[in-house]
């Protein structure tokens, strides 16, 4: 395994007019893993993926791809290939010459040409759709033609943009795995740009968490989750109850499921009481917003692993709520 | 309801006679016996044989339509580079002059058209002897004023073509000329067609514009039509027209049936 970054990005900014959209960033990706730009819009995390394509160039700074500069390079002599949000399957060809397409530009034999591309269709399962054009094929299926055609080239990294955003959500949960099953099946580095959190975390090996064009944390999604950096982290990322500490001087972000719900006083290190304001009940878990006597709120979630007869909080219930010292992440900002 | 239904369908009829009543009577009276337009003798091709045994109209007929051929398809190809650039390149120095220029031609009356060429091609005679006025300089200036026709239809379609299909190609390994030539251009290929018909149509039936620098030798059609019919029409024209209708009537099926088979 070569321990050199196939994507290394120092000091890169890119201003759109008066916009800065992407300030600053560095960042190192490695060889095989699947790694997630998440962000919410306008944050440059698109911005950030079209510089690695080659479709804007960085005002400062620099890319490197498998350690060569890319300044310079258009899109069309990088060793990567993009799969677009919006599929840009190509409306005038059908699905087998989509696919064909980058191998066309190399110039390869005819016969090489179907024959890869019959391997590709076969491992999106769209084998015998291979004359249809994309208008006649369900988002599902355009989706895959997408991914066919995006990996024919076998590029050393794949960048996804929004790869799941335009399917629905029973058909979203099943690409995800197959997302992942195929990137550890071909040893790819995946890079994909997602607003979707929860999409990034089940996926991500590690993933960026990207704010005002910066990156603002960068680690595994249990890493990000459990010890966020920053109250933006906290809060984007999940829901966290963000709790001064210290007489004000810091913060405590404690996520709703580590703390747990008592109808006396808990023997736990921390221990406030309350009354339930608040229930959303979700099947699974129940949400709880709760009202401290001292009139702020703090959410809190439970597994329903019991079948309860009826909800065991309801409404205008007095709780406790009890939790460990290091159940929260305290932050300094 | 059913007065308002009545009234609806009785200004639709009219509007439909007002456009082609006159085309069916043109049509209808280039079969008739007598040689005069407005009364009905009895059925004949005498017209249509008189039509085809004179030479000077089907000169006239055969130059129109060299002419019409090869501006449409110049001012198709110099209009699609100017529609290119003006949808494509958001600066450039001189765009907004450029962007001005391009579409001129299409509100500037002819007659100024006309003559700022004559002054051109007799200048440019007079110092380099070239070019002879005729079938050159009549094309010349239908591709003048054709490019700007071309050049918006291109603009347009280009205007809401999605750029990612072009990123796309270029990602896949197409080089910005391939890109082009495999994902552009079959996918606006259509708009150029349309503005090769309208440039077509146009330098059809110019006369204004064509009777200020054709020379002496060479009559165009509609020349040709209006010089015959200042000594008095005959129903040949009307055998001409009908010709003319049934072209133009393909020409608009037929790109009718592109649109639909590239959508």
């Amino acid at each position: 395994m070569n321990a050199q970054p196939i994507v290394s990005i120092a000091g890169v900014s890119k201003r759109f007019g008066a916009i800065v959209a992407v300030d600053g960033v560095d960042l190192d990706i490695r060889r095989g893993e699947l790694f997630a730009l998440l962000g919410g819009s306008g944050c440059g995390k698109t911005t950030l993926l079209r510089m690695i394509a080659g479709f804007e160039t960085p005002d400062t700074g620099r890319i490197l791809i498998d350690g060569q500069d890319m300044a310079g390079v258009p899109p069309h002599r990088r060793p990567v290939n993009m799969m677009f949000q919006s599929y840009a399957l190509f409306p005038h060809m059908d699905v087998a010459e989509n696919v064909a397409y980058g191998l066309r530009r190399e110039g390869l034999p005819a016969g090489e040409i179907a024959r890869r591309v019959g391997e590709a269709l076969d491992q999106v399962r769209l084998a015998d759709h291979g004359k249809r054009r994309p208008a006649q094929l369900s988002g599902g299926q355009r989706q895959r033609v997408a991914l066919a055609r995006a990996l024919i080239k076998r590029p050393k990294l794949l960048l996804l943009d929004e790869p799941l955003a335009a399917l629905d959500r029973k058909l979203r949960e099943g690409t995800r795995f197959e997302l992942v099953r195929l990137q550890e099946q071909l040893g790819l580095t995946f890079v994909m740009v997602t607003h979707d959190q929860e999409e990034a975390m089940s996926m991500a090996g590690r993933l960026a968490v990207m704010n005002e064009g910066r990156i603002v944390q960068v680690g595994t999604p249990h890493e990000v989750y459990e010890h966020p950096r920053s109250r933006f982290v906290a809060d984007f990322i999940g829901i966290a109850n963000i709790l001064p500490v210290e007489g004000g001087r810091a913060w405590l972000a404690l996520r709703p499921e580590k703390i747990a719900l008592f109808a006396a006083r808990p023997n736990t290190d921390r221990a406030e009481q309350g009354r339930i304001v608040d229930v959303a009940y979700e099947g699974d878990r129940s949400l709880y917003r709760v009202g401290l006597v001292d009139g702020s709120m703090i959410l809190v979630s439970t597994a329903n692993v019991a079948r309860e007869p009826r909800e065991p909080w309801p409404r205008g219930q007095e709780v406790w709520l009890g939790w460990a010292n290091d159940a929260g992440q305290r932050l300094n900002e | 309801m059913v007065g308002r239904a009545r009234f609806a369908l009785t200004v639709l009829a009219f509007g439909y006679a007002f456009l082609y009543l006159p085309i069916a009577l043109v049509i209808l009276y280039s079969f008739n016996e007598s040689r005069l337009v407005t009364v009905w003798a009895g059925f004949s091709t005498k017209w249509w044989s008189a039509l085809f045994a004179n030479e000077a109209m089907l000169r006239a007929a055969w130059l129109s339509l060299r002419i019409a051929l090869v501006s449409a398809t110049v001012a198709a190809v110099i209009g699609l580079a100017a529609g290119y650039v003006l949808a494509r390149v958001p600066r450039f120095f001189g765009r907004t002059l450029f962007g001005s220029l391009v579409i001129a031609p299409m509100v500037m009356p002819e007659v100024v058209m006309g003559i700022s060429m004559l002054l051109l091609f007799v200048v440019s005679d007079q110092l380099v002897s070239w070019p002879n006025r005729g079938f050159l300089t009549i094309a010349i200036a239908h591709i003048t004023f054709s490019i700007a026709f071309v050049a918006v239809v291109v603009q347009a379609r280009l205007a809401d073509f999605d750029r990612s299909l072009e990123e796309a190609a270029m990602d896949l390994g197409a080089t910005p000329w391939t890109t082009f030539r495999t994902i552009t251009l079959p996918l606006i290929a259509p708009a150029v067609g349309s503005g090769w018909l309208l440039a077509f149509t146009l330098s059809l039936d110019d006369l204004i514009l064509t009777q200020f620098v054709a020379g002496a030798q060479s009559e165009t059609l509609p020349m040709r039509v209006y010089s015959s019919v200042r000594l008095g029409v005959d129903p040949q024209i009307n055998a001409l027209a009908t010709i003319i209708v049934a072209v133009a009537a393909c020409a608009l099926i037929f790109s009718g049936w592109l649109t639909r088979r590239k959508a």
